[in-house]
C-alpha cells in the first residue's frame, strides 16, 4: 500500500514550510513537494500609497531581512525619482547604503552558520533532535555560540547605526540617504573594545570559515554526495565581473559555466525571466524565458554568486575564492552543501567590505542626496543574504504607486529546494522499511542550505493572515480555510 | 536598587502585532514623566540570539507580545527556560530560548517574564485594534504596579 510522510513544519528556517513525500508500493519515492505558504498581498497592499513610503513600508513585509527590502526599494524608487541606477547616487549615499547592506550580510550570514547550519556540522545531522541545536551548541562549543551571538550583534548595530533605528529603518531614502556616519559611530566598530571591533570580526569570520573547510575535508564523501545536481545559477554582478552585492547587472551560467544571461541592465528584468504558478504551492517557480521552464530555473544565493562572479575585490576572501574555484576545476559548483562553504566565503568578504567602508571618509560627508528628472517606473534589485531580490514599482500622475511586482529570494529558490528535496529523499528513503527522523532531518538539511526566508512577518503563534484552500487532485478547490 | 529591561517585539506595520513597540512607547513615556530610574526598554521585530547578550546586564527582564492565546485582556507569565522544548526558526527565537541561551553563554539568570496582551489583527495596517488599544492600556497600569514592586 502506497504511503505519504509528511514533515511538518521544517524547522530551522524562516516561516513554517511542508513537505509532502509520496512512496509507492515498493517504498520508493513517487512524488516529493515543498509546499510554501507564502502570503502575497503585499503588493497590492502597497497601491495607492506614495511612492516615498515604499522603503519604510516595505519593512511590514518581513521583520527578519527588512534591510534588503529597503533598499531594493530604494533602489528602484531612485530611478523614479531621476537619480539613476546604482552607481548614481553620491559617494556618500552609495556607501552609507553599502556599509547598511553588508553589515545585514554579515550578520545574517554568520547566525545562518552558527546557528542553524553548525548544529548538523559539530554534533552529526543523526544526533538526538533535543540537543542538535544552538543550545546543544553551546553547551559543547560555548566559543563557538559566544562568537555567533557577537558577529550577529555587530552586523545589527551597523545596520542600526546606518538605518536609524532598529524597526522600520528609515536610512535609504529615494535619490540616497538621511544620515551619514559620524566619526565617534565609526569607531564603535573601528576601534571597539575587544572582541566587538572589524579586525576582530573579520578574525573570526575566518576562523568559522577554516572550520568548515576542515569539517569538510573530514566528511568529503558525505558533503561532496549531498543533494548534487547541476542547474543553472542567476545572480547581480559587478561590470567587470566581480562578486557585488550591492549592484550591477544580471548574469546567469549553466552547470558547465556557459553564460545563458549577461551583462543585462535589471531594469529589464521583465524581458528575461518570468514566474510559474503552480497549484500546490503559493509560492512562484521563476524561469529565465529564452530558455523556458523544463529547463530555465536557476539557483539564487552564496552558492550562485560565487559561479557567476569572476572574482571576489577583497584579498582574503579573493584568496579563498580560489580554493574553492579550485575544488570544481573552475567551473560553476552544483554541490548544495557547499552553499555553506560560498556562504562562509561571502562572509568573510562582507568583514573585509565593512572595514574597508570604516576607513573611506566619504562617510563623513554631507552631501547625501540627488535628484533628477522624475519618471514613471523604476526597478531596483539587490543580492539579499539568501539571493538576488527584486522590487519594481510604477507610479501614477499623483505620485502613488499603481503597480508593485516583488521577486524574493526564495522564490528565485523554489524550484532548486524542490530539486534537493527529491534528490535527498531518493537518495536516503528509496526501499526503506522503516523513514526515521534522521532521513527527515536531512531533507531538512537540504532545504536549509538555501537558508529560506518564508516568513510573512507577523509572528504571534498560531495566527497568521492567510487564506488556505484545499483542492482535490483535479486542481477542484475542496475546502477554504481563513485564519 | 534592581535594573528592569521592558522589551516589546513584534511588526508594527502588522496592526496588533505591534503591540510590544507601542507598549514600550507608553513606557518610556511613563519614565520619562515620571523620572522612573533603571527602568529600560528596547524593542525589536523579533527576538534573536543577541538578545541573550541584552538580558544578561538586568536583573529582571519583560518581555512583551501580542497574543492569540486564549486569555483575557494580558497575562503576566514566568518563563523558564527549557531544553527539551526548544522551538525555533531562522530568526525569531522565543524568550525561553534567549533566556536559556543566557544561562548556559553568559552564567546569568535574570528573572524574566513574558507579559501576553491579547491581539486579534494581523492586517497591513500602523495602529492597533480598539480592543486591542484598550488591553493594551490594562497591561500597562498592571505592569507599571508591577515593575515598581518589583524594583523595591
Amino acid at each position: 500500500m502506497s504511503q505519504k510522510v509528511t514533515i511538518e513544519p521544517v524547522t530551522r528556517v524562516e516561516g513554517h514550510g511542508k513537505v509532502t513525500i509520496h512512496l509507492d508500493d515498493n517504498m520508493n519515492v513517487a512524488q516529493t513537494r515543498l509546499h510554501i505558504v507564502e502570503f502575497r498581498g503585499f503588493e497590492r497592499f502597497v497601491q495607492g500609497r506614495p511612492y516615498w513610503e515604499a522603503p519604510v513600508l516595505v519593512q511590514r513585509l518581513c521583520g527578519i531581512c527588512p534591510v534588503s527590502h529597503h533598499l531594493a526599494a530604494a533602489k528602484a524608487l531612485d530611478v523614479i525619482v531621476g537619480a539613476g541606477t546604482g552607481h548614481g547616487l553620491t559617494a556618500t549615499g552609495e556607501k552609507m547604503r553599502r556599509l547598511m547592506h553588508y553589515g545585514q550580510m554579515f550578520q545574517s550570514h554568520a547566525l545562518h552558520f552558527f546557528h542553524l547550519a553548525s548544529p548538523d556540522f559539530l554534533l552529526g545531522y543523526d544526533a538526538d533532535p533535543a540537543i542538535r541545536n544552538v543550545i546543544g551548541v553551546a553547551i559543547n562549543f560555548p566559543e563557538l555560540a559566544t562568537q555567533g551571538v557577537l558577529m550577529r550583534k555587530f552586523g545589527q548595530e551597523i545596520i542600526e547605526h546606518t538605518a536609524g533605528k532598529k524597526i522600520h529603518g528609515t536610512g535609504a531614502i529615494p535619490g540616497g540617504i538621511n544620515k551619514n556616519l559620524t566619526i565617534e559611530e565609526r569607531d564603535i566598530f573601528l576601534k571597539g573594545a575587544d572582541p566587538m571591533n572589524i579586525d576582530k570580526m573579520i578574525d573570526w569570520a575566518d576562523g568559522a570559515l577554516q572550520f568548515f573547510k576542515g569539517y569538510y575535508m573530514k566528511n568529503r564523501d558525505f558533503v561532496d554526495g549531498f543533494a548534487y545536481f547541476p542547474s543553472n545559477h542567476l545572480s547581480l554582478v559587478r561590470k567587470d565581473g566581480a562578486l557585488d552585492l550591492y549592484h550591477g547587472v544580471l548574469r546567469a551560467v549553466d552547470a558547465n559555466g556557459n553564460k545563458i544571461l549577461d551583462d543585462v541592465d535589471y531594469q529589464d528584468y521583465y524581458n528575461y525571466i518570468e514566474e510559474e504558478v503552480k497549484n500546490w504551492s503559493y509560492m512562484k517557480f521563476p524561469y529565465l524565458t529564452h530558455i523556458g521552464k523544463e529547463k530555465g530555473w536557476y539557483r539564487v544565493g552564496p552558492l550562485a554568486r560565487l559561479n557567476t562572479a569572476d572574482f571576489i575585490p577583497s584579498p582574503k576572501a579573493q584568496k579563498e575564492f580560489e580554493i574553492y574555484k579550485a575544488h570544481t576545476n573552475g567551473k560553476p559548483n552544483n554541490y548544495c552543501l557547499h552553499t555553506h562553504w560560498a556562504r562562509l566565503i561571502e562572509l568573510l568578504h562582507a568583514g573585509e567590505v565593512l572595514k574597508e567602508l570604516l576607513l573611506d571618509p566619504d562617510l563623513q560627508k554631507d552631501d547625501l542626496v540627488v535628484k533628477g528628472k522624475k519618471g514613471k517606473e523604476g526597478v531596483g534589485l539587490v543580492e539579499a543574504p539568501r539571493g538576488t531580490l527584486f522590487h519594481h514599482y510604477r507610479i501614477d500622475d499623483n505620485d502613488a504607486i499603481e503597480m508593485a511586482n516583488l521577486i524574493v529570494s526564495t522564490t528565485n529558490n523554489n524550484e532548486p529546494m524542490n530539486q534537493s528535496v527529491n534528490f535527498v529523499a531518493k537518495n536516503m528513503m528509496n526501499g526503506q522499511a522503516v523513514i526515521t527522523e534522521p532521513m527527515k532531518n536531512a531533507v531538512e538539511i537540504a532545504i536549509r542550505a538555501y537558508d529560506p526566508c518564508l516568513s510573512c512577518a507577523t509572528h504571534a503563534l498560531g495566527k497568521m493572515p492567510l487564506d488556505i484552500k484545499l483542492y482535490d487532485a483535479n486542481g477542484v478547490e475542496m475546502d477554504h480555510y481563513k485564519s | 536598587m534592581s535594573k528592569t529591561l521592558i522589551y516589546g517585539y513584534g511588526n508594527p506595520g502588522r496592526q496588533d502585532d505591534g503591540i510590544g513597540a507601542r507598549f514600550v512607547e507608553l513606557v518610556d513615556a511613563w519614565i520619562a514623566k515620571e523620572h522612573i530610574q533603571n527602568v529600560f526598554t528596547d524593542s525589536n521585530y523579533q527576538l534573536n540570539v543577541e538578545d541573550s547578550v541584552l538580558i544578561a546586564d538586568y536583573d529582571s527582564v519583560i518581555f512583551v507580545d501580542a497574543s492569540v492565546a486564549d486569555i483575557e485582556s494580558y497575562k503576566l507569565e514566568e518563563v523558564l527556560p527549557d531544553n527539551a522544548t526548544i522551538e525555533f526558526t531562522m530568526h525569531a527565537v522565543s524568550t525561553a530560548y534567549v533566556l536559556d541561551l543566557c544561562r548556559k553563554l553568559y552564567n546569568k539568570n535574570p528573572r524574566t517574564y513574558v507579559l501576553h496582551v491579547k491581539a486579534y489583527e494581523f492586517d497591513f495596517v500602523e495602529d492597533l485594534t480598539p480592543q486591542a488599544m484598550q488591553n493594551l492600556q490594562a497591561a500597562f497600569e498592571f505592569i507599571k504596579a508591577f515593575v515598581l514592586k518589583e524594583m523595591q
